[in-house]
């Protein structure tokens, strides 16, 4: 019976698992910085689902605050990030991340 | 019906992600990463956390990936890149044995202590009782109680950081430095 198959605790984590690989593979191979970003909010949000999964399961409230807390973090790394592309950006045409190469010794 | 909406809610997740990963233009990129986000609060809400949930969706697709198109636009770089040269050599396959590495043994853990995760996805049993705003009282509790250190600290984090971008990305006038 497939209505019997209930999700538990263990799906939500493998697919938080899966999701913070498919954002680590991101910000591994693409070189656009905004793309980047984008991975990098794919893990946080993979660590949020772990969050929230195991506030259920450990009945815990406080998992679900420090989400709170995760997300002020994550749109504040956000703006500062794009502030600091849109400063390169003036000064330069390339936007991926092998242009930006200036600290190179 | 749970199945059911975690299948469907797995499924915007992912495959957002995997759009997220090979779309070449960033706008599309932005646009998965919508679907994803909703997927996720989707998957929020049948764990009963409601109020993470409207957060998710106003603060992530409302304001974050709003601020991307934003720059997207902005910046112009709405060109497509080529997302098949591979610049470093080995560098796709190493990453991907990383990633799935990372993958394999975070599964690995999970299956390990399944005995103490195993039980039904049944609702946080204090936060659903009583009233249905229950899950809000509660953050609110633990956030203006315990937690309220933490909470003013971020209201600094957040001023500091629209400081910053502000001086950061705004034009400067004597044309020296800029363009």
């Amino acid at each position: 019976m497939l209505s019997v198959i209930q999700p538990t605790s263990s799906w939500y984590l493998i697919l938080a698992a899966v999701l913070f690989g498919i954002g680590a593979f991101g910000v591994m191979v693409r070189r656009n910085p905004l793309v980047m970003f984008m991975c990098i909010e794919l893990m946080l949000n993979a660590v949020n689902l772990t969050f929230v999964t195991l506030a259920t399961a450990l009945s815990n409230i406080n998992g679900q605050v420090v989400v709170v807390f995760v997300m002020v973090v994550a749109a504040a790394e956000v703006v500062v990030g794009l502030g600091i592309i849109v400063a390169i950006m003036r000064r330069r045409n390339g936007i991926t991340a092998d242009d930006l190469s200036a600290l190179k010794g | 019906m749970e199945l059911f909406v975690f299948v469907v809610a797995a499924a915007m997740v992912l495959g957002g992600a995997l759009g997220v990963i090979t779309r070449s233009n960033p706008v599309h990129a932005a646009l998965s990463l919508v679907l994803t986000l909703f997927g996720i609060a989707v998957m929020f809400v049948s764990h009963d956390a409601q109020f993470l949930a409207a957060v998710q969706v106003i603060v992530y697709a409302g304001a974050i990936v709003v601020l991307f198109l934003f720059v997207i636009m902005l910046l112009g770089v709405d060109r497509t890149e080529d997302v098949n040269i591979e610049p470093i050599t080995v560098q796709r396959p190493l990453a991907l044995i990383v990633s799935a590495g990372v993958i394999g043994i975070v599964i690995a853990a999970v299956v390990t202590s399944r005995d103490l995760l195993g039980r039904k996805v049944g609702g946080l049993d204090e936060t659903t009782l009583g009233s249905p705003d229950a899950n809000i009282r509660q953050v609110a509790r633990e956030i203006f109680g315990n937690n309220v250190f933490a909470f003013e600290l971020t209201s600094v984090l957040l001023l500091v950081a629209v400081i910053g971008t502000v001086l950061m990305a705004r034009r400067v006038k004597s044309g020296g430095a800029g363009k």
